[in-house]
């Protein structure tokens, strides 16, 4: 009986058509309600939140838009003092845009610093398409840092030769951020592989280097690389004081580096060497073709992390008297004309971080997604 | 009549060298004692199953045959040469042997085509057009040409396992071996690997395999291997083994694999 009547229905009823979901679950509303008014607390919440967020927008976009003064004549900052608190005093920024971006840098020669920042931009864009990664990448790499290592120093090709004790600013930094994660990445890949090695000698060096280094500031490393180490040089012998810093910082990433890497490389099931070795591929072969591929994708957020943190802590230079980014910016408001005008500054040489810092993280989102997408886990 | 003309076929067999030599191999994992003086010849184009107990030292006995574990006593020869610290020797052999994984150890980043070429373009030297032609060859034969675009992740069990089999016989091994090849898979899955393993055997291809399967052992095993505790107890071909079994371990360890099925 049951099974006529069900017979009967299955041949009568068409194939539902899909249906979208009711209206009050999708779309802007639905998505308001469920995430923002879904009690009354939560309504009281978000409306009072939303209050103060607009109060606070309100008030910013008054002091730093409206009420903004974005320019002055030489050095006349009256204008700006009168407005204190009022509106923002840009012009500390206009008029001192290229002393943070370049420092000391010779005014006439600014193209050049110019120049470089614009090579490392191009040099990240090209390394982050995918379409690039072949063998030739490392030789763009090598090109790119030697012309950009040419273009500061100058003393040849009719540049004239400017010391690097007048180099500064934003170069400085993506300096120290490329170079030093440049070198870091494959010491930390040396590294972490050495830490798994069978040999007890590679091995010890291996976890003595990440264990000295890891329990040390970067300050006190970078001191020492500044003060302590030269003391050891022979007389007469001075390697540059930028060298110097930017082996510190090599060094100090290459650990905490080694250790993300060897968290993936942990990470990965023993089956996978057993298959590698099993097809008879060499050690190399097999690190190079199946295991740090595995591992470095496993590991990308923390590397990214880790890669971000450096990138800020670069700004610890200055304490050793390098013109990075931060110093310069500090340095640009101590002339007794455009002192007072911190927040300007320090926000600007801020959202200049956080431009790179959030396009790396927006990066390894993305790189991230694109391995995963064939992965079902 | 099957039973004098199987013993002409391994008569003839033995004339050919000896493809692989266990001889009083030992093994200790510490202080366990894992192989005892695991004795065994197996010829070429022989087809050999080992089954036994859980931990009775199967996956280890194989797994020395290519060097994933090293033994401490005895001699192992495969194609006539001795596995020992040697490196050359060790590259030697793990090219002439396939080795076949319980949970398939595909590599999950390379595409089915990129497993499969993987290892005759970086070992063999083999031009890459030539390798894909090779792998959709074999491919083909494990009968998932269509998936040689996708990932590990994104094909079933079975045809895992089927390419796990392409992808060690793309290197052209001389002798391959199995550890328990469908002990991860679900019943209906089972058949397929099987299948395609038959295939193989029917080749002529020197295999060692170690399974609980025994239709399949019935059907293509030249010798049944009997291990317990390390130890070789009883070898035989399947009838001998399975339908007459001379030690109290062996009959104990048929009732339950029975039982199991
Ligand atoms: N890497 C290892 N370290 C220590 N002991 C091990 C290791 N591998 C195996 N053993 C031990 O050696 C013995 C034999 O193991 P083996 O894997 O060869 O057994 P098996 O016959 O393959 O068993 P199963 O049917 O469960 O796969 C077991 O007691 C196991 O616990
Ligand atoms: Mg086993």
């Amino acid at each position: 009986m049951s099974d006529l009547t069900l017979e009967t229905s299955v041949a009568k009823v068409p194939e539902a058509a899909p249906r979208s979901p009711p209206a009050s679950q999708i779309g802007l509303v639905g998505w308001l309600r469920t995430n923002l008014f879904s009690s009354w607390l939560n309504s009281a919440v978000t409306l009072l939140v939303a209050y103060l967020v607009i109060r606070w927008l309100i008030g910013f976009v008054e002091w730093g838009i409206v009420n903004a003064v974005w320019s002055v004549p030489n050095n006349q900052t009256q204008a700006c003092r009168d407005l204190k608190g009022i509106g923002a005093c840009w012009a500390v920024v206009t008029e001192k845009h290229r002393f943070i971006l370049f420092g000391t840098y010779p005014y006439e020669e600014h193209w050049r610093p110019a120049l470089c920042i614009l090579l490392f931009v191009g040099l990240y864009v090209v390394s982050a398409m995918r379409r690039f990664w072949r063998k030739e990448l490392a030789l763009v790499w090598i090109a790119v840092l030697a012309a950009i290592g040419v273009l500061m120093w100058g003393g040849v090709l009719g540049l004239s030769y400017v010391p690097q004790e007048r180099w500064g600013g934003l170069v400085i930094t993506l300096i120290l951020a490329t170079f030093g994660l440049a070198f870091a990445f494959p010491l930390a890949i040396l590294v972490a592989l050495g830490r798994r090695s069978r040999l007890p000698a590679i091995k010890a060096i291996c976890v003595l280097y990440v264990e000295l280094i890891r329990g040390v500031p970067l300050i006190s490393l970078l001191f020492m690389a500044s003060v302590m180490f030269p003391l050891f040089l022979p007389e007469g012998m001075n390697i540059d004081k930028l060298l110097r810093a930017q082996i510190a910082i090599i060094l100090f990433a290459g650990a905490y580096l080694a250790e993300v890497v060897r968290g993936g490389l942990q990470a990965l099931s023993k089956g996978q060497y057993e298959a590698a070795d099993a097809l008879g591929l060499s050690y190399w072969k097999k690190t190079g073709l199946i295991i740090l591929p595995q591992a470095l994708r496993l590991v990308i957020p923390p590397l990214v992390n880790t890669f971000i943190g450096f990138f800020k802590d670069t700004s610890l230079v200055l304490i050793i008297g390098i013109f990075d980014l931060l110093t310069a910016g500090k340095t640009a408001i101590i002339e007794p004309a455009w002192q007072g005008f911190g927040v300007e500054v320090y926000l600007t040489v801020g959202a200049i971080y956080f431009v790179f810092c959030f396009a790396m993280s927006k990066y390894s989102q993305r790189l991230e997604a694109e391995f995963n997408r064939h992965r079902r886990r | 009549m099957s039973e004098t003309l199987e013993h002409i076929a391994s008569a003839a067999r033995a004339d050919a060298p000896p493809a692989i030599v266990l001889d009083k191999v030992n093994k200790w994992f510490g202080t366990m004692h894992v192989l005892r003086d695991v004795s065994l010849n197996v010829a070429t184009g022989e087809r050999v199953v080992i089954c036994g107990p859980s931990g009775s030292g199967k996956s280890t006995t194989i797994r020395c045959i290519n060097r994933l574990e090293s033994h401490q006593e005895g001699r192992i020869l495969v194609n006539g040469i001795e596995l020992t610290d040697d490196v050359k020797a060790l590259d030697d052999i793990r090219r002439e042997v396939g080795m076949v994984f319980q949970s398939f150890n595909l590599f999950p980043h390379l595409t089915i085509l990129e497993n499969c070429t993987l290892a005759p373009i970086w070992v063999r030297r083999m031009p890459k057009k030539e390798a894909e032609a090779l792998a959709m060859d074999y491919l083909t034969r494990v009968r998932i040409p269509e998936q040689a675009k996708k990932y590990p992740g994104q094909l079933s069990g079975g045809q895992q396992q089927r390419v796990a089999i392409a992808r060690a016989l793309c290197m052209k091994p001389k002798i391959m071996l199995f550890d328990e090849p469908t002990s991860a898979l679900d019943p209906e899955m089972i058949k397929e690997v099987l299948d395609t393993m038959v295939g193989l055997a029917e080749t002529g291809m020197t295999m060692i395999c170690v399974t609980h399967e025994m239709g399949f052992a019935r059907k293509v095993a030249d010798r049944v291997v009997f291990m317990d505790r390390g130890e070789v107890v009883e070898m035989g071909t399947p009838a001998q083994v399975f339908e007459n079994p001379q030690t109290e371990r062996l009959k104990t360890f048929l009732s339950q694999i029975l039982r199991g099925h």
